[in-house]
């Protein structure tokens, strides 16, 4: 295990350089762009004195790299801010405070937080499951008219706008059959089972969008799997065909899909923005739209910066895994 | 009744006919070799015997009987009990045929519960028995690897584990020692002998190597064209052939005992090396790959580097045409020294499929040295071009084929073309010949012989196939773990060799004489031993 440990360790560090490139890279391209960020965040009614004291007051008149060793600052050890009136401390990882409102900004993603991981969490479970299924299913009858009926419901799913489908259901399972009650956000820790009923609309929506490429990519890798040799040896052993395909062929396939789903899981939680607003989740995606829209930057650079940390762990926890699954990954 | 009987066998994919109308029996614990060149249709015969054409839309006419089983009108329930039960195969490439995610234990284990009613755990301990019994060592430990954990020579061995696991009376071995060095052959040949002595287990063996024929069955089938050309017992199709194909293929292979005439080679040094050493990967993880080897190439002449896999003939080879960069010593080209790549000094690779670029035109890879020298007139690029594919036996007119519309040994005639383009003073052949049948491998060496005779071109001989080299060779260098332990004359190092390294190589190498074959193997058992 001594190799398995060392990797993780060569593999999280290579995570932490990445994070640290993408804050300074997202950090740089927010901030340098042009446009004036104190007009805007002032309002348009401002008279130029009062566009100068909100510039100080927001510290823009430092140059850049100073501001980032602030922000650096606030994010290992906190930080103090002056709101005019009063001292507002903002404990680390502080991620600065929001133009618009004065809240600090990690706690604004804090409070979202939990709605985009539920959202993902259960809406990746169902995808895995839809998606990796169906593979199998259309690997091992492939050519036959099962194959091609289930592959054309997976596609359908990803070809159909996320807002249809859920329109869709939601007329159909809430209003017509009135099977469930319109989706409304109630958070985990008040009623886990009203938190589930509530997310299943969403869940599904998200998931059959995701579950076609999960499904292609399944069956992809697992018909290159099943034409290998060490396929043939196990058929001239007389093994049967449900434990070559469950067994060998799916252990092929679980190297793609883990990478796959890492990526999709990571993107999601910040890019699930239609179904987040169809359903009326109080998600990141959410509100890093309305933040981009008022130009609020700590708030937009925060949140990039969460959902760059969600990819890039979703990635190095999958990089772990594909070394427990294929050891030789560790050796190379 | 027999162990196996094919009457009328007719296997065809499509239009292609593999296996057209071949008949023959296997008595109970006899050995049978089927011997043929590539396309033959001998591999076809071996997954016909198990039903393995099932299901992939191959047409199989005829009656083929294995084990008491009518394999054409068995059920499938009855197949799956045959396969692996009865009658059980060891392919070619043992890396390849197991599964890369589970250990060999385990797969052997799985193996052995489709035929035996038993527990999980019991099933474990076949599975070490087994491999204990082909000689893993600390088989229980072992049992726990993955295939990429083995050696080559041990997942062959695991390969046969597995066979043996539920004591079959047929084992069919399609190519089993292929894709292994030589010594490690003679080692699984051995073994194969041991297996069959103890359990009286049925052997058919598909090769295309009459050697590895000669060395382990009674009988041999040759095949060509999907037909059978000549069949009876070993000693007789080996040693007094009827059929003109038999003996035109016996021709062909390469021996130990013929000698090739000594070029008369002068004395004129075009390439020396000196103390050559390559090293891969850094601090406790670096690798030497060649270690301190010194050598001299004269003007005309032949050396051959003879070595197993690993042993670093190919890295001193791409050394030697400045393709890798020494870590210390030094090369001189005709007294100057030789760094970087040298147009005079030109490579002919091992594989002629993976060395050519499939979307261009032979014409335009063989053009690439003329361009790389500043050539930039297309019609005399053509018509160089046009004669180097004729100087090779191919036709000029082949200059806008791709390399897929070429046989294996006419690729390889491709490649020796592009290294002639410019007008080279050595090659350096990287296993010309190992990917071709006998018979191309015989006619490509004959190449190389006209082409040094005429050009006065000095070769290096890069090869695992000792017989082949001693052919080509006027000297021979025997690399060992990076180092040459033994270098000379060909017939000196191959008549009396010094070096035990070389006498156990010399000892490993198929007989075609099956008396010979006994005494080479009684000759290792006192080597091991030794």
């Amino acid at each position: 295990m001594n190799g398995l440990t060392g990797f993780v360790l060569r593999r999280a560090v290579g995570a932490a350089v990445t994070l640290f490139a993408i804050s300074v890279i997202v950090y740089v391209v927010f901030y340098a762009t042009p446009g004036n960020v104190a007009q805007i965040t002032c309002g348009p009614r401002c008279s130029p004195e009062q566009v100068h004291q909100v510039a100080r007051q927001l510290n823009l008149d430092d140059p850049l790299f100073v501001r980032y060793g602030h922000f650096l600052q606030g994010l290992v050890a906190g930080q103090d801010y002056s709101t005019g009136t009063s001292v507002q401390h903002c404990s680390a990882p502080c991620l600065g405070l929001s133009y618009q409102s004065d809240q600090q900004v990690t706690q604004l993603i804090l409070a979202k937080l939990p709605v985009s991981l539920s959202l993902v969490g259960g809406a990746m479970v169902i995808w895995l499951i839809l998606g990796v299924g169906t593979g199998v299913l259309s690997a091992w009858r492939r050519g036959r008219i099962s194959e091609r009926v289930l592959t054309g419901i997976t596609l359908a799913g990803t070809a159909t706008p996320v807002f249809v489908i859920g329109l869709v259901l939601m007329i159909v399972v809430c209003g017509e059959l009135q099977l469930l009650p319109f989706p409304q956000y109630v958070a985990l820790g008040d009623d886990p089972e009203q938190w589930a009923w509530n997310l299943v609309l969403p869940w599904l929506s998200l998931a059959l969008i995701e579950a076609a490429s999960f499904a292609r990519l399944t069956r992809a890798s697992m018909l290159e799997t099943l034409a290998e040799d060490h396929i043939r040896t196990f058929r001239a052993y007389g093994v049967g065909e449900r434990s070559i395909v469950g067994r060998h062929a799916l252990r092929g396939a679980f190297a793609p899909v883990i990478a796959l789903n890492a990526t999709n899981v990571g993107s999601a939680i910040g890019g699930a923005v239609l179904t987040e607003t169809l359903f009326g989740l109080p998600g990141i995606g959410q509100e890093l739209v309305h933040a981009v829209n008022v130009v609020d930057l700590p708030v937009v650079v925060g949140m990039v910066l969460v959902i760059g940390f969600f990819v890039v762990f979703a990635n190095a926890v999958a990089d772990v895994l594909y070394a427990v699954a294929d050891r030789r990954v560790v050796l190379t | 009744m027999s162990l196996v009987d094919v009457t009328g066998l007719r296997v065809e994919f499509g239009a292609l006919r593999a296996v057209d109308g071949l008949s023959f029996r296997l008595e109970e614990g006899a050995a049978l070799a089927l011997v043929g060149e590539s396309g033959s249709g001998k591999s076809t015969v071996a997954s016909a015997l198990l039903g393995l054409h099932r299901g992939t839309g191959a047409r199989v006419e005829g009656t083929v009987e294995v084990a008491g089983t009518d394999v054409q009108r068995a059920s499938e329930e009855e197949l799956r009990r045959l396969r692996g039960g009865r009658a059980a195969m060891v392919f070619q490439d043992p890396l390849s045929s197991l599964d890369p995610y589970y250990a060999i234990g385990d797969q052997i284990a799985e193996v052995y519960r489709v035929h035996a009613r038993v527990s999980r755990r019991a099933a474990r301990a076949r599975a070490v028995e087994v491999l204990d019994r082909v000689g893993i060592p600390d088989a229980a430990r072992r049992s726990r690897s993955r295939p990429h954990e083995f050696s080559g020579g041990m997942r062959q061995r695991a390969l046969i584990a597995m066979a043996l696991a539920c004591e079959p009376r047929l084992l069919i071995a399609d190519e089993p020692t292929t894709a292994l060095d030589v010594t490690v052959q003679a080692q699984v040949l051995d073994l194969l002998h041991t297996l069959r002595e103890e359990t009286g287990m049925g052997l058919l063996l598909v090769t295309h190597d009459v050697g590895v024929a000669a060395e382990s069955v009674d009988e041999v089938l040759v095949m060509r064209h999907g037909r059978a050309v000549e069949h009876g017992p070993v000693a007789g199709v080996l040693g007094a052939p009827t059929q003109p194909y038999t003996r035109e293929l016996l021709a062909a292979v390469p021996r130990l005992d013929a000698p090739r005439k000594a070029s008369t080679a002068p004395e004129e040094v075009v390439l020396e090396a000196t103390g050559l050493r390559r090293e891969f990967g850094r601090g406790k993880r670096a690798v030497t790959a060649v270690d301190e080897v010194s050598l001299v190439l004269r003007r005309g002449e032949t050396l051959g580097v003879v070595g197993e896999s690993g042993s670093g003939k190919t890295t001193l080879g791409r050394m030697l045409v400045g393709l890798l960069e020494p870590t210390a010593g030094s090369l001189t080209f005709e007294g100057r020294p030789h760094t970087g790549v040298n147009p005079a000094v030109q490579m002919v690779f091992q594989d002629p499929v993976s060395s050519l670029n499939p979307r261009r035109s032979v014409g335009e890879s063989i053009a690439d040295p003329l361009r790389a020298r500043g050539e930039r007139q297309e019609g005399r690029i053509r018509e160089r071009v046009g004669e180097l594919l004729e100087r090779v036996g191919l036709e000029a007119a082949h200059y806008d084929r791709y390399p897929h519309e070429f046989s294996g040994g006419q690729r390889q005639r491709v490649g020796i073309a592009r290294a002639l383009a410019a007008d080279p003073r050595v090659i350096v052949c990287d296993e010309p010949v190992s990917a071709l049948d006998v018979t191309t491998q015989a006619h490509v060496v004959d190449l190389l012989g006209e082409l040094q005779r005429e050009l006065g071109l000095a070769l290096v001989f890069v090869a695992h196939d000792l017989a082949v080299v001693r052919q080509v060779s006027d000297r021979v260098a025997v690399m060992r773990r990076g180092r040459v332990v033994e270098e000379g004359p060909v017939g000196e190092v191959y008549e009396s060799p010094r070096d035990p390294y070389t006498r156990q190589l010399l000892a490993a190498v198929p007989a075609l004489d099956p008396q010979a074959a006994a005494r080479r193997r009684a000759e290792r058992r006192e080597l091991a031993v030794a």
